[in-house]
């Protein structure tokens, strides 16, 4: 568990770190951070896990590290706003749909969004097979159900940390790579992610993979739904003499993250556990 | 050695690096840092009862450092008139049918049973919400659009106005210290809803919790421009200490500032910045006081019992849970009281610059490097990293020019390295943070 959340906070320092321009790179990206992840992990995290820190000296310890993290990254990059897609922008124009179906809206996916589906959904498969199929993947997981259990049936905890955190480093570039096609380069942005990632995760329920990424989803699409302007949709459904005036967002976008946050308080207050029974503690 | 002989060396230390300032960037600047030292100092005196006296994790500093700054508007600024005859009261209506409706649907919950009261939640949840939106929105629309670009807000409650003198030039207005109190019940008032529904659940919960309502608090003071006037500021908040202008027109001062060899301008920005200077550390003396008899007393001790042990604390028969929220009410007070004073010192309200990385990451390395449970060492660190923090990108700079003398100009690596000097803040702290977490964690001034 406290593995987990130093691994989402340094996960989102180093994210944009080697942001390759194009996807090709990727495995070059995720080969530097995991070296990275790996160097931080024995020079920072070793000392306190081998004194049984307490939880949130690891996480006062990753903040830290987060702000090291970003400084390198502005010395290394810079903080201008930096765009990578390149090659065919749109996979479906906006135009291109309207002439092909004869609809009065438009609908225009871009080629980065595309990329991001595909790759989200064989990185999951990918991590769910990792998970239950393999025998390292097992191991992990006994070493996060019950330590000294695992460490009785000869685990070694040194290697679990290690692949841990090497998955970690990949799935973290990945989304970083991600995001950078589909969005832009900021070096601010990351801390702005910090809570709709926290909040999907608790959401979901900690320690289910399965959970993450429902929470990921309810988040995403709660934001969306409150912060979209509904006088798109409701131009259709209504008769003209009922039409609003107004956008008809139920809340600006600049709330975004309070949606989040108020989903992770419900959640919370109502099942402690997440959506997926996940851990408590 | 003696530790009272080493914190007295240590303070002294700070004391030089001021002076050193003082000498090589002249008084203003070395005044500058220590007014905002002196307010760091109160912040890193809140979080440090929080963190040290109980072990509570927050990062949601910025918020209530926010909150202080929405005090002083409400206090400093002159009402308008026109906007509260046009809208204020369907706003504050609406305000309250929202809050109604969270009231309701508590009472509904409680009174309906199965399915009715899933839908029943559902139903007034979303009625409300309209109703809510529509009064409310009616109200905001026509407040904001009493003279957007002066006012467009419903000001404060400062009705005895600006002060001027015959000549028609500012007097300081000491209706605005009230606003320091206020920025501390605002501040506990937040931490109360924090605390009530995260203090009881695991311990990280509560920094979760602190990290969004920061974000929230700022995203309100942003976007609610009938409050404070949003991303475009308010300007002009009134001064509880002389103007330099109105000094600089008093052939009294300028007679007296002569005498001492000095300019009227740099005697008038030097006498102003002295007042603040005076004003802070009365209210540091105070907090300060009011801590360290607190940490000396039963309470304090009970406090730091639950923090080493809660367990045994709560065998002991302690309330472990309403002491935290006790605690975290008044260490986010006192972060109210800093972001009051800190926006009075500024004059005007910003709240764009309101970074997690200043206000909350900045206090909480305040807090470690001076030595976490120690209310001097919070003090200590308060100063030494502010003062490290604005003269970290001068000393960067210097280091950088340096390192890239041998360089020809124009050399890319050599532009590369002084446009890094910019970042170098980040960067610096996050490694001091490590290395004194890592090698003296209990930090200059350890807890006794």
């Amino acid at each position: 568990m406290t593995i987990k959340v130093t691994a989402v906070l340094i996960g989102m320092g180093i994210t944009f770190g080697p942001l390759p321009t194009a996807l090709l790179a990727l495995p070059f990206g995720i080969g530097a951070t995991i070296i990275l992840v790996l160097l931080t992990d024995w020079l920072i995290y070793k000392f306190y896990r081998d004194q049984k820190a307490k939880p949130v000296i690891l996480v006062i310890v990753s903040m830290g590290v987060m702000f090291v993290m970003n400084g390198i990254v502005r010395f290394a990059i810079g903080v201008e706003d930096i765009r990578f897609a390149d090659g065919e922008r749109f996979l479906i124009t906006a135009k291109g749909f309207k002439d092909a179906t004869g609809l009065d809206e438009g609908l225009a996916i871009k080629t980065t969004q595309a990329i991001t589906v595909v790759v989200a959904v064989m990185v999951v498969a990918l991590l769910f097979w990792f998970l239950n199929k393999t025998k390292t993947g097992k191991s992990m997981r006994a070493f996060s159900d019950n330590e000294d259990l695992a460490l009785l049936s000869g685990i070694n905890p040194d290697w679990v940390v290690k692949v841990t955190w090497m998955i970690v480093a990949a799935l973290a570039t990945t989304a970083g790579v991600l995001y950078g096609l589909d969005k832009s380069f900021k070096a601010f942005t990351y801390f702005q992610l910090l809570l709709p990632i926290f909040a999907a995760a608790i959401v979901g329920g900690l320690g289910s993979p399965l959970g993450a990424i429902a929470g990921g989803f309810v988040i995403a699409f709660s934001e969306v739904t409150v912060t979209y302007a509904w006088k798109k949709v409701l131009v259709y459904l209504m008769p003209d003499s009922l039409e609003p005036d107004g956008l008809v967002q139920l809340m600006s976008t600049d709330y975004k993250f309070a949606v989040s946050f108020a989903i992770l308080i419900i959640v919370l207050l109502f099942k402690p556990t997440g959506l997926f029974k996940g851990q408590s503690v | 050695m003696n530790p009272v002989l080493k914190n007295t060396l240590l303070f002294a230390g700070v004391g030089v690096l001021l002076v050193g300032t003082g000498m090589v960037q002249g008084w203003n600047a070395a005044l500058f840092i220590l007014n905002m030292g002196l307010v760091s100092a109160i912040m890193a005196l809140g979080v440090n009862l929080q963190w040290g006296f109980a072990g509570l994790f927050n990062i949601g500093i910025m918020g209530f450092v926010a909150l202080g700054g929405l005090a002083t508007v409400i206090i400093g600024m002159p009402p308008v008139p026109q906007a509260w005859s046009a809208g204020a009261a369907q706003t504050f209506a609406g305000l309250f049918l929202g809050v109604a409706t969270v009231v309701g649907v508590i009472f509904l919950r409680r009174k309906l049973t199965g399915r009715a009261k899933t839908i029943g939640t559902i139903v007034a949840l979303i009625a409300g919400f309209f109703i809510y939106r529509a009064v409310f929105d009616a109200g905001v629309a026509k407040i904001e659009a009493v003279d957007p670009a002066l006012t467009g807000y419903l000001g404060g409650l400062n009705i005895f106005g600006p002060h001027r003198d015959a000549n028609d030039m500012l007097l300081p207005d000491l209706f605005i210290l009230l606003a320091w109190p206020l920025g501390g019940v605002l501040a506990a008032g937040a931490a109360w809803v924090i605390g009530k529904t995260a203090l009881g659940l695991r311990s990280d919960y509560l920094a979760i919790a602190t990290l969004g309502i920061a974000e929230i608090i700022i995203a309100v003071m942003k976007n609610e421009d009938w409050l404070a006037r949003g991303v475009k500021n308010v300007n002009g908040l009134p001064r509880p200490v002389p103007y330099e202008v109105t000094l600089q027109s008093d052939p009294d001062f300028v007679a007296r500032a002569a005498s001492y060899g000095l300019d009227a301008v740099t005697a008038s920005t030097i006498y102003t910045k002295l007042c603040y200077t005076g004003l802070f550390a009365l209210v540091l003396v105070i907090l300060l006081w009011l801590a360290q008899t607190a940490l000396k007393s039963p309470w304090g001790r009970m406090m730091r019992a639950i923090r080493d042990n809660e367990t045994a604390a709560r065998a002991m028969g302690k309330n472990v849970t309403a002491r935290h929220l006790q605690i975290f009410i008044l260490g986010s007070a006192m972060c109210g009281i800093a972001g009051a004073m800190m926006t009075t010192l500024d004059g005007q309200l910003t709240p764009g610059t309101y970074q997690p990385l200043r206000f909350t990451f900045l206090i909480w390395v305040m807090v470690i490097v001076g030595g976490s449970g120690n209310n001097f060492g919070a003090v200590l660190g308060g100063i030494l990293i502010w003062w490290l923090w604005v003269e970290v990108e001068p000393i960067g700079l210097g280091l950088m020019n340096l390192l890239s003398s041998g360089l020809a100009d124009g050399n890319p690596l050599k532009d590369r390295m002084i446009e890094a000097a910019a970042h170098m803040r980040l960067f610096t702290m996050g490694i001091l943070m490590l290395v004194v977490l890592r090698f003296s964690p209990r930090g200059l001034i350890p807890e006794r």
